[in-house]
Parts: C-alpha cells; sequence; structure tokens
C-alpha cells in the first residue's frame, strides 16, 4: 500500500502495550494508506481499542514507534495527538448537550478572554468546513434539541474544526437508524475525497464491507491480517477475529406459536421529567415465540422493558402473564414479577444486570437472593450457591470458569452469559431480553442466539430489544417497530432491511433528519 | 468502596498499603516534632512505651480501642450500603442517655450481670432510635444523610445538655451530669485476666465491654457477608441500579441499615458510662463518633481491619497523653496534629500510593485495568 512517493497517513511500528498480565497489544504492525478508509475490526478484548487509545494519547505504549506522514511523533496525550492532525469521534459523544453547535466545536479552542472575536473566527471556519465537506448544521442549534446523527455530526466537525486530517470513528453507528448510518457513511466518503484519512472501528462487518477501502483484523492483542475490501467476505473476516469458522446467521425452524403468555395493553411510561417515552402500547406474546421490538435506541424501548419488569412503574395500562394482570393490587416490583414467571436480561448488564465489584457467584443469583434453596434461615448457603453457579459456568461456558473471581475481570460476553444463565435456568414462562449481545464477541453471539432459539422451541414466551436490526431481523418470529414511544409498525420477519428502516426513523423524523 | 486502578494481592492491598501510608503520616509527624525543636525519636520513645509499656497503658490503649471498634463498625455498616453515617458522635450521646436511664434504675437492686445487658440494649435501641430520622429522610425523601447526620450530632448535643442540666442533674451538683451509679451498674475491669501475664493494669478502665465489641465485629461480618440482608445491603451499596432490577427494595434496607449503625455507635456508650466514667455526664462521646469514620476508613470497612485500626488509634490516644504529659514542647494540641496526619494519610489520601504499588506488583500480580 506504501509508494515511496506519498508516505502512510498513519504507520504504527511493532506498538506493544501491556496491562499488568494482560499483553493488550502484541508488537502491532500496522500501515494506513492517506486518503482511504481502513476498517479495524475485532472481538471485545482483542486491543482495538487500546490501539486506538495509544494513537490518541490516552495510553503510553511499552514500546514501538508511531509515525504520522512518515515522521515519528510523540503522542503523549490528547493535545499531542490534535496537534498530530488525527482526531477522534467516540462512540459516547463527548458534547455539552445544552451548548450550540458552535460552542461545543469552539470549546477548548476558544481563543482569548474575551468570546466575541473566537466566535466570529469560528463561525466563518465552520461556514468554511461545512461547505467543503457538506455538512450541513445549524451553528446555533443547542445540541440536546439535534437528533443523534446531526449530534454526532458536530463531533466530525469538532475534529475537522482542530484541523484533524485522521479521523478515527469508534462504532459510529451504534446509535444511529440505517438511514442515518447511510448519511454518515456518505460524509465519509465525501472526507476521503478531499484526501482526509478515516480509520473505522467497528463490529459490523456488513458495514466494513460497504465502506471501507482496507480492513486489518485483530484477535487477542494480535494484528492478525489486513486486506483489500474488495477481496474479503464477511465469512473469512469473522474467521479472522474469531479463530474459528462461525455461523454468522442463526439456524432456526418455524415457530409453533402457543397461547398468549405475556399481554401488554395500552401501556403508557413517564420518565422521572414526565415525558412520556411508552405511548399506550398494546401487544402480545406467544408461547413459543420470539417477538422483537426494533427501533433506534431512545425511542421508548428500554422504558417499556423496565415498566414490565417492574422496575418502572407505568402511568396507565395493563400488563398481564398467562391471563393475570400484575400489580393488580397495586404494588408492582421486581420481586413480585419475578415471582409470576417472567425473567429479565435488562439492556445494560453493567449497570443493571450485574454488580461488578462482586464475585461472580455472588451474581448468579442477582434477584433471586430471596429463594429459599440459596438460604439457611437467614444466612446465605454459601455452599449451594457456590455449587449453582458452578453448574452454570459449566453449562453456559463462562471463561475463566472461577465463581469467585470478581465478575468486573470477565470479559462482556462471559458477563452475559452469567446474567443469561441466571435467567434463563430459571425456566420462566416469559423472558425479556434487551440488546442480548451489545459488547458481546461473535463467538458469545452465536451462543447466545442459539439458547434463545431453544428456549423459544422449548414452548417459551421471549420479548426481545434491539437496536441492531440484524439480530432482530434474524431471530424474531415477529417484529414491532418502536418510534417515540409507539409501535409504528408490525413488518413482517423477513421485510427488506429498508423497509423497517423507514418505520424506524418515524416518516415526519426522517424529513428533519435529512 | 472502588479500588482504582485495578487489583493488587491481598496483603498488599490490606497490609502494605496501610503500613506505607502509617509509616508517612510518622515520618510528617516527625518533622513537626522536630520543628517545635523536640526530637522524633524520643517522642515516638514515649508514644510506644506510653501506650504498650506497661500493664497500664495497654489497659488505656484497649480500652479507648474497644470505643473505636463500636463507632468503627458504625460507621462500617452503613458504608458497605452506600450511606455515610456522619452522625455517630450524636447516636453515641443519645445511646449513653439509654445505658444511664437503665444504670440509673437497677444499679442498686440488680447485679451488673443482669443491669449491662438491658444497658446495653437501651444503648442499641437509643442510639438506633436516633439514626432513625436520618435513615427515614434519606429513604423516603431522599434527603443526604450525611447534611442530616451531622445536623443530628447537633441537635444531640443540645438536647443532652438540656436533660442533663435541667432533668438528670443531680440535685445541689454543680456539674452537669447524674449521680453516680452504684455497683450494680459498673462492669468488671479486665485486671484479672492480664494479671497472670505480670501485667498490673493499675486504673486502667479496660472491661467486659472490650469481648462485646469483638462480638460486634463478628456478627457485623456475619451479617454483611452471610446473610441475605446482607447481601442486599452490599448490593445497594454497590449499584443501586441493579438492585431495584433485583427487587431489592431500598428505603426498607436503608433504614434497617441505618438503625444497625446507630445502635452499634450507641453501644459505645456502655464502655464509657458503665466500664470508666460510672456516670452520665456532659461531652462523654469526646470525638469517639469521628474517629469511628477514620476507623472504617483505614479498616476497609471489614471487622479484622476495623479492630486493627481501632488499636491503632488507641495508641494514639493512649501513647499520645502520655507523650504531651513527659515532653513539655509537645502540647495536646500537637497530638490531635499527628492524630490528624494519620487520619490525612490512611483515610483521606488512602489511595495515594496505589497507582506505585499497582505498576510495582502488577507484572506478576493480577488482571489490571482492561480497557473496553
Amino acid at each position: 500500500m506504501t509508494s515511496p512517493t506519498t508516505p502512510p497517513a498513519i504507520e504504527l511500528v511493532g506498538i506493544d502495550k501491556r496491562f499488568g498480565a494482560v499483553h493488550a497489544n502484541k508488537s502491532i504492525d500496522l500501515s494506513i494508506a492517506r486518503g482511504t478508509i481502513h476498517g479495524i475490526v475485532g472481538e471485545n478484548g482483542a486491543g482495538k481499542s487500546t490501539l486506538m487509545s495509544i494513537l490518541y494519547g490516552f495510553y503510553q505504549a511499552d514500546a514501538g514507534e508511531i509515525r504520522v506522514g512518515g515522521a515519528p511523533v510523540a503522542i503523549t496525550d490528547s493535545q499531542a495527538a490534535i496537534r498530530a492532525g488525527i482526531g477522534m469521534v467516540h462512540q459516547h459523544f463527548m458534547l455539552v448537550e445544552n451548548f450550540t453547535v458552535l460552542e461545543n466545536v469552539m470549546l477548548g479552542a476558544e481563543g482569548g478572554v474575551l468570546l466575541r472575536r473566537g466566535t466570529a473566527a469560528a463561525r466563518a471556519e465552520l461556514k468554511r468546513i461545512e461547505r467543503e465537506y457538506g455538512l450541513d448544521i445549524d451553528p446555533d442549534a443547542v445540541v440536546e434539541e439535534l437528533p443523534v446523527g446531526l449530534q454526532q455530526r458536530v463531533e466530525i466537525l469538532k475534529a475537522l474544526y482542530r484541523g484533524a486530517e485522521i479521523l478515527i470513528l469508534d462504532e459510529p453507528t451504534g446509535v444511529l437508524t440505517p438511514a442515518e448510518a447511510d448519511h454518515l457513511f456518505k460524509i465519509l466518503g465525501q472526507l476521503r475525497a478531499q484526501g482526509k484519512t478515516i480509520v473505522l472501528i467497528t463490529h459490523k462487518l456488513r458495514e466494513i464491507l460497504a465502506v471501507t477501502d482496507n480492513v486489518s483484523v485483530m484477535r487477542r492483542g494480535e494484528m492478525v491480517a489486513t486486506r483489500k475490501t474488495a477481496e474479503t467476505s464477511a465469512e473469512e473476516l469473522a474467521e479472522l477475529m474469531v479463530g474459528r469458522r462461525v455461523l454468522l446467521h442463526v439456524e432456526k425452524g418455524p415457530a409453533h406459536p402457543g397461547p398468549v403468555v405475556l399481554s401488554v395493553e395500552k401501556l403508557t411510561v413517564r420518565d422521572a421529567r414526565g415525558v412520556t417515552m411508552v405511548d399506550g402500547v398494546s401487544f402480545d406474546v406467544r408461547a413459543g415465540e420470539i417477538v422483537g421490538i426494533a427501533g433506534v435506541a431512545g425511542n421508548g424501548q428500554s422504558e417499556l422493558l423496565e415498566a414490565i419488569a417492574g422496575i418502572r412503574r407505568p402511568s396507565a395500562g395493563t400488563i398481564r402473564v398467562n391471563g393475570e394482570a400484575l400489580g393488580a393490587d397495586g404494588r408492582l416490583d421486581p420481586a413480585r414479577v419475578r415471582a409470576s414467571g417472567l425473567a429479565h436480561v435488562p439492556e445494560d448488564r453493567h449497570h443493571m444486570g450485574l454488580v461488578l465489584s462482586f464475585e461472580e457467584n455472588e451474581n448468579a443469583i442477582l434477584g433471586y437472593q430471596t429463594d429459599p434453596k440459596y438460604l439457611k434461615g437467614p444466612l446465605l448457603d454459601i455452599d449451594a450457591i457456590r455449587a449453582d453457579a458452578r453448574a452454570k459456568i459449566e453449562r453456559y461456558d463462562i471463561r475463566p470458569p472461577d465463581c469467585r473471581l470478581r465478575t468486573a475481570n470477565f470479559s462482556g460476553g462471559n458477563q452475559q452469559k452469567i446474567v443469561l444463565s441466571r435467567e434463563i435456568e430459571r425456566d420462566p414462562a416469559v423472558l425479556l431480553v434487551g440488546q442480548p449481545t451489545r459488547g458481546v464477541d461473535i463467538g458469545a453471539i452465536e451462543f447466545i442466539h442459539k439458547r434463545l432459539v431453544a428456549l423459544r422451541d422449548a414452548g417459551k414466551a421471549i420479548l426481545l430489544v434491539s437496536v441492531e436490526l440484524d439480530e432482530i431481523r434474524s431471530l424474531a418470529d415477529r417484529i414491532l417497530v418502536m418510534f417515540a414511544g409507539r409501535i409504528v409498525g408490525t413488518p413482517p420477519a423477513d421485510a427488506d432491511e429498508q423497509e423497517i428502516g423507514l418505520m424506524m426513523a418515524g416518516i415526519e423524523a426522517r424529513e428533519a433528519a435529512e | 468502596m472502588s479500588a482504582p486502578f485495578g487489583q493488587l494481592p491481598r496483603w498488599v492491598d490490606y497490609g502494605l498499603l496501610p503500613f506505607i501510608n502509617l509509616v508517612v503520616a510518622f515520618l510528617v509527624s516527625g518533622l513537626v516534632v522536630l520543628f517545635i525543636g523536640a526530637s522524633p525519636l524520643e517522642a515516638i520513645n514515649y508514644m510506644v512505651t506510653g501506650a504498650l509499656g506497661s500493664g497500664e497503658g495497654l489497659g488505656f490503649t484497649l480500652y479507648y480501642a474497644t470505643s473505636f471498634i463500636f463507632t468503627g463498625l458504625s460507621v462500617a455498616v452503613a458504608f458497605h450500603c452506600g450511606l455515610f453515617n456522619i452522625g455517630g458522635e450524636g447516636q453515641v450521646y443519645v445511646g449513653g442517655l439509654g445505658v444511664a436511664l437503665v444504670a440509673l434504675a437497677l444499679d442498686r437492686i440488680m447485679p451488673w450481670y443482669v443491669t449491662a445487658p438491658l444497658a446495653a440494649a437501651a444503648g442499641f435501641a437509643f442510639g438506633a432510635a436516633w439514626a432513625l430520622v436520618p435513615a427515614w429522610l434519606q429513604a423516603k425523601r431522599g434527603s443526604h444523610i450525611v447534611i442530616t447526620t451531622i445536623m443530628f450530632n447537633f441537635i444531640a448535643a443540645s438536647l443532652m445538655v438540656y436533660l442533663l442540666v435541667n432533668v438528670m442533674k443531680q440535685p445541689g451538683s454543680m456539674s452537669p451530669q447524674t449521680r453516680l451509679f452504684e455497683s450494680g451498674a459498673l462492669l468488671p475491669r479486665l485486671g484479672f485476666l492480664f494479671s497472670p501475664l505480670g501485667l498490673d493494669l493499675g486504673t486502667a478502665p479496660l472491661n467486659v465491654s472490650f469481648f462485646l465489641a469483638l462480638a460486634s465485629g463478628f456478627l457485623v461480618w456475619v451479617l454483611v457477608w452471610r446473610t441475605r440482608f446482607g447481601y442486599e445491603i452490599r448490593t445497594i451499596g454497590a449499584n443501586p441500579t441493579a438492585a431495584a432490577y433485583a427487587g431489592i427494595r431500598y428505603g426498607r434496607t436503608v433504614v434497617i441499615t441505618m438503625l444497625i449503625s446507630g445502635g452499634l455507635a450507641g453501644l459505645m456508650a456502655l464502655n464509657v458510662l458503665l466500664g470508666d466514667h460510672g456516670k452520665l455526664q456532659i461531652e462523654f462521646p469526646s470525638g469517639a463518633g469521628f474517629v469511628g469514620i477514620a476507623v472504617a476508613l483505614m479498616g476497609r470497612s471489614h471487622p479484622v481491619g476495623i479492630v486493627l485500626a481501632a488499636i491503632l488509634f488507641g495508641i494514639l490516644y493512649q501513647g499520645g497523653a502520655e507523650l504531651a504529659f513527659w515532653v513539655p514542647n509537645i502540647t495536646r494540641e500537637m497530638i490531635v496534629l499527628i492524630q490528624g496526619l494519620v487520619i490525612l494519610f490512611a483515610g483521606a489520601l488512602e489511595y495515594m500510593f496505589r497507582p506505585a504499588l499497582v505498576r510495582l506488583f502488577a507484572p506478576r500480580g493480577a488482571a489490571v485495568l482492561r480497557p473496553a
């Protein structure tokens, strides 16, 4: 890829980084050609984030050299990275929500004590960047009022404003609708045409194949391969990532739906500020089927799940399990909901599904700590708890197989298996599953999907919420699309992505976003 | 409590790190002693021999330690639930009211072994009651427990002054205190245990409540790590969202935890009133409630650590008093300064040396910080 006349935009030579016993980056060599989009894929913990953090100055490499435009540079902090022309768009935006676009772009580059002159200069510069790259945005709009896709555009503007020649995007499409993602890729294409270099970190192989020129695969801290995108396939990349052949598609037979198990009727949920998040939603889930709720994050799916699980109090509506209304006596709490045969794999395992500072076996009883089989009177039956945890570790292949290890020390996929094993092994009548494979590596995704399908085939009712449209389409027997707190469509399970994508964007909202 | 920057071997985390903090605190104290023209070596000699060098010194050290174990456990139990109970001082004070009421009622008609358990129960109940209102406000209204417990310290102080001056004062006496308890409310001292070892406790007020303190430590361990309720306490303390998900009732758990915490503080009054003073007098807790915070921090909220930290603070109290007595340059305030430095380094700056130790031990140690 390198030619003698134009040195690569970035060259990493022998980058090595250890965190204690973990060898996060093993002598990484990587060369990224100027004016290309370069994808980096790998499972969680493969070392992508560490590598990019070194490039952006969050960490220092133990050994190795970074060359930008052929010259070695020392990137000691993010300021140095910015000076070297490297900009980063984080997965979680680093924006001041109640500032305008202009104020956010200027942040840290205000230019003097008095704002006025700096503001005028910034406004002019912003106009120029917008024109040059076709990034259309109102500089006086308040960030929190912008849709997510535009907020991301502000992040990109911020990087360009600081003179970035090389743009690193970390999982940029996680929060976008398919249409917004397409738009982002169009922008990236324009940036490339202007000679910018783009590094795209993602776990979505489809995106890699669609937009990148080259792709590098990391596995267990090593850079295992670099391919021209045109010459590779999703299957090859997945195999390189995991180190073995993986099934990218869920194998499942037709569903045999039985009687209605979970029935939600005119459910309305408001958040703490009184904003209606779920707006009169009704649907049924039958035994032996998976109902998938598709939608862009933040359209009420989380609140819906939490309301059914008893964590959030609905302001109106009824939830029935096997015909019996939950909380009919006016008291609805997670313990009662569990007792009625409903299990819940929450969307956010770090903040809700697990206590990361606990030992694994302690998390294996979270929510079921009042079950007599784990107790001897008021005391915990430690032996029974640990034996139970070991059995689940064995059955779900949780690694490392140590029930006394702190939960924070397990990888994302194994943490998710801890939650899944806890909830599935209760043999619930209804399973609520939120984002079952977020931050989970491909090997574990395959395992989790198989488990969910097996549970369906065992005649359980499953309600699946995911922002990964691919996941919904491959797992769900029926799809409900949520937008702005309502169910706006029930496309057939084999509906094409475009169609579902339009529903996810809402008709009016889509026009506004374009 | 969260431990920044990865894991360390347990002996480093619980042994070496507190030791380094302590050494640094003493080094800085030594510099201060040097600065006022006294010899640091001489000072430390007076301190150690004063606290541990004689039977009487040891007796005083353990007597102070007994009080600090109770208040340290009190703070630790609340810590595990994510609550910072700063109200130990007030809970001790009001606990003393309960202890004194039982003692005054029974000391002339009952032997000590009947009075003491009832006094302990009353001390626990009164201390718990004093924690109830802040707990309830936290649980139901979200009023911050740090603010409310501090306020309750002041209310307790005013209340006790009122009661001691207007209600409980011995008629004809000039000082705001109750009459002296009689033998039916005085705890046996532990001199008889030490005399076979050739140690004479002399006037040291070390008494049977030392064993109650150790037993409380064991019970706190059982409560926190071996009961379902302790599991729920720790879940709320470590991750309130996960606790809500798990169906653990926040309000109920917070209130009960604070009752236990306040009760443990109230038990301290037993040691001081029935073991030493033999009366209820104004300002008897004399800061032990606050020392409990430092003890719990230094002991990492674990009963074993708390007992060790309490003994350390016992040494500082007793040794400090000796030091102030023998070295004229070193005043009572200097001792408070040294204690303050220990609290600063062992409590507030607990983690100052941790990153360095992690770097030192990490290559051989367990997995450290894994970026997402």
